[in-house]
């Protein structure tokens, strides 16, 4: 059987079947290994006593770095404030962009340009975009600090006081991301099949439960997927975050990747900086395991199988 | 070069003809300033030429990793006669603060033999020290064969040099016996005043002599000058950069210390002490009242800006940060005045805190020695001359640059006060934190507290208990404490 199966090509050089797939997905393996080495390499490097400033301390600690953490109330506010911001950036943007998508639905030219307006924030590197909110809202020639003046809040600290520093970066990443989300629901506005919809308004169906009962279900998908990637990226938010505050005021924006990078360039703590970002790994593992398997139920729905 | 011209030279090399006679001789002789400079360059070169074997390396290229800084600037524009004297070459990279010691650090961790020497501050030698990533320097320093006869280690001032070395033992006195030199100091920062007379003198406001009076000033100024303008600007970000200026030169006035080192070596906190907190209810206050409204996002660059844009009355800060803002295009260019400051009534004098930008050789250098020459040469007297004078090197570290002429009356001339302000506080200057390797982890979590006091989040008594109990901890946990 094996010398009936093989691949003949014009040059003469033949391929067995048996080895031709192991031979297709050997890139995709290696790939599989460059990410998994560093990986791997932070699992052992998070089991360390690992300081560069102390090299003769490093040995193998194995859980103390997480036990560490599990029983430090900062680190549980860390994980408290990456939670929170995670989660109101991606409702909030959500819900914007999905109401901008579904101003945007219908195809016209203006409709068009003003989409790709839109799209100018995602093309401005995140950090560059803080900078640029840093004086937007800075008290003496803000213009964002006049605007708030303007309707008596004198004085607004924004990301300078602990009780606004988190709606102030949480503004800047609905700023910077929700033409992201906005881009991928009006695609998957624009490509719901049509019948649904004609045959509602010609039944004279409430728009509430055109947009609730045919457009949410059938836009789910899209939702979940545009969801899942804003939720990973949020949770791992550095940039905005380090540029206008460095995690101040206080702990109050002290998400992972601060403490991470913290740990690692200022402290030259590996091994604490390692556990940091398992402990990440981990929750966006568990998260994106929940979405998929929701979008995965959903698309065999779609199908009939369910 | 005419040898009436290299005989003039060689006369103010050799000490016969003092700078100002130099210049108004080469002058005479028709010579156009820049002339002058490039042949007093040339003679410099050959005097020091003449008395070392500076061609020992010939041929021999050396990298360098930069900060993006005034300093920098000008030994890059002094580099030619480095290359002519030693017939080496000098390739560098140079890199923004924001990411320069990011890259120091990913260098050094990846054990890159890449850059052979590169600029740091004190504070990081003692992370790169104890990794084993720098060289102790004393063996160049102290070996006649590798170092100029001229090179002067003595005439750094002492403070300063002795805050470049340490023992590596946390705790250790900076500059002790047994200390290893991990980085030549280059220029470096006192932290004083620099205030804008008009502004004062609007407020009716003296140069404040004491932290109560500092605290009055400040809020005085913020109420009578008006168009915003608020009364003082110190850093506030959370970073150890904000523990290090005009917080800690003001706290060691009073004799606080960070950290106290017990007889057998241990580390505890030292700043829940009843003096420390009285300290930091006056500092906590003085921002509240009279400091910048989104203070905890300040770094010096804001600080400085401020003072430059006339949107503050004072700073106590860096003095070069103050330097510079009274200069270029800046909006109070030549306005502004500078003195030093005793926090504490009962003290004899200012003890600043300084950051010093030194250089360091990298121990993964392939050519240590080849590399030393450029260290004794970036750091002599002739190239720190040159800096001072030609360039806006501002605080250099050799005494004899201090008693330089010409360079005082460059700084007299625009810089009121610059000259006292460093008289009045170099006796005093060093780096006043307990060298240990917890460094950036202990003034980063002090700069979040006081985030914490300023904004009302916690008391002033019990952020600082809490506080101390946390670094405690982390002695403890890093077998330190």
């Amino acid at each position: 059987m094996t010398a009936a199966t093989t691949v003949h090509r014009p040059s003469g050089f033949r391929i067995s079947k048996r080895v031709l797939p192991y031979l297709l997905s050997l890139p995709a393996l290696l790939v599989c290994i460059g990410i998994l080495i560093p990986f791997l390499t932070s699992v052992v490097y998070s089991f360390q006593r690992y300081r560069l400033s102390q090299p003769w301390a490093r040995q193998f600690n194995w859980g103390d770095n997480y036990i560490s953490f599990f029983t430090d109330p900062k680190f549980w506010n860390t994980l408290e404030v990456s939670l929170l911001y995670a989660g109101i950036t991606v409702v909030l943007e959500l819900l914007l962009g999905l109401g901008i998508a579904m101003l945007l639905q219908k195809r016209s030219t203006l409709n068009n340009f003003i989409s790709i307006m839109l799209l100018m924030p995602l093309m401005t590197a995140p950090a560059l975009a803080a900078l640029m909110w840093k004086l937007m809202t800075n008290p003496g020639f803000g213009v964002l600090s006049y605007l708030a003046s303007l309707i008596g809040l004198q004085d607004f600290r924004w990301a300078s006081s602990p009780s606004t520093a988190l709606l102030t970066v949480v503004l800047v990443d609905i700023w910077v991301y929700t033409p992201f989300i906005m881009i991928l629901l009006l695609a998957g506005l624009r490509s719901l099949p049509t019948q649904p919809f004609e045959a509602a308004a010609l039944d004279g169906v409430p728009r509430s439960f055109v947009f609730f009962r045919i457009t949410l279900p059938m836009l789910t998908p899209y939702i979940l997927t545009a969801t899942l990637f804003r939720l990973l990226d949020s949770i791992q938010q550095f940039d905005i975050i380090y540029a206008m505050t460095q995690g101040g005021p206080g702990d109050t924006l002290t998400v992972f990747q601060v403490e991470a990078y913290l740990n690692f360039f200022q402290s030259t703590n590996v091994g604490r900086s390692a556990a940091l970002m398992i402990i990440l790994w981990a929750i966006t593992y568990f998260l994106s395991n929940i979405f998929i398997k929701n979008w995965l139920r959903l698309r065999e729905r779609a199908r009939g199988q369910a | 070069m005419h040898e009436k011209e290299k005989d003039l030279i060689d006369a103010f090399l050799r000490g016969q003809v003092d700078r100002r006679g130099l210049i108004r001789g080469l002058g005479a002789m028709g010579l156009a300033a820049s002339t002058a400079g490039v042949l007093l360059n040339l003679g410099q070169t050959r005097a020091l030429a003449a008395d070392f074997d500076w061609q020992a390396h010939k041929g021999k290229t050396i990298k360098l990793l930069l900060n993006k800084h005034p300093y920098a600037d000008a030994m890059i524009a002094d580099l030619d006669n480095f290359k002519q004297l030693t017939g080496m070459n000098v390739v560098y990279d140079v890199f923004p603060e924001d990411v320069y010691f990011d890259k120091v650090t990913a260098a050094l961790s990846a054990s890159s033999s890449e850059y052979d020497a590169f600029m740091t501050g004190a504070y990081m030698t003692w992370t790169y020290g104890p990794a084993g990533w720098i060289t102790d320097l004393n063996e160049w320093i102290k070996d006649p064969a590798k170092t100029n006869p001229k090179y002067a280690w003595d005439d750094f001032l002492p403070g300063v040099k002795n805050s470049c070395a340490w023992n590596g033992k946390p705790g250790g006195a900076l500059g002790s016996e047994d200390a290893k030199q991990w980085c030549i100091p280059w220029g470096f920062e006192q932290n004083n005043i620099t205030y804008n007379k008009a502004m004062f003198d609007k407020a009716g406001v003296k140069v404040p002599g004491s932290m109560d009076e500092m605290v009055a000033a400040a809020a005085k100024l913020t109420k009578d000058v008006g168009g915003g303008v608020y009364g003082i600007g110190v850093r506030g970000s959370r970073s150890w950069a904000t523990i290090h200026p005009g917080f800690l030169s003001a706290y060691a006035n009073f004799d606080q210390k960070d950290l106290n080192v017990s007889a057998d070596g241990k580390l505890s906190a030292a700043m829940n002490t009843a003096e420390s907190k009285a300290f930091h209810k006056q500092w906590v206050q003085m921002i509240q009242e009279s400091g910048p409204k989104d203070w905890s996002t300040y770094t010096w660059y804001q600080v400085g800006t401020d003072l430059g844009a006339g949107a503050s009355a004072m700073i106590f800060d860096a003095d070069i940060l103050g330097y510079f803002m009274n200069g270029g295009t800046n909006k109070m260019a030549g306005q502004l005045a500078f003195a030093g400051f005793k926090a504490n009534p009962a003290a004899k004098a200012p003890t600043p805190n300084i950051w010093i930008w030194s250089l360091s050789m990298s121990n993964f250098s392939k050519d240590k020695d080849a590399t030393w020459y450029f260290l004794q040469w970036a750091s002599g007297l002739d190239h720190c001359l040159f800096g001072a004078t030609k360039m806006d090197f501002v605080n250099p570290v050799r005494q004899s640059v201090w008693k330089d002429e010409v360079f005082r009356e460059k700084l007299n001339k625009s810089y009121p006060g610059y000259v006292e302000m460093f008289d009045a506080s170099a006796p005093g200057a060093s780096i006043k934190f307990t060298a240990q390797p917890l460094f950036f982890d202990l003034t980063t979590e002090w700069a979040a507290t006081l985030q914490k006091m300023v904004a009302k989040e916690v008391p002033i008594d019990e952020g600082l208990d809490k506080l101390a109990e946390s670094i405690n901890g982390q002695l403890k946990e890093a077998g330190l404490g």
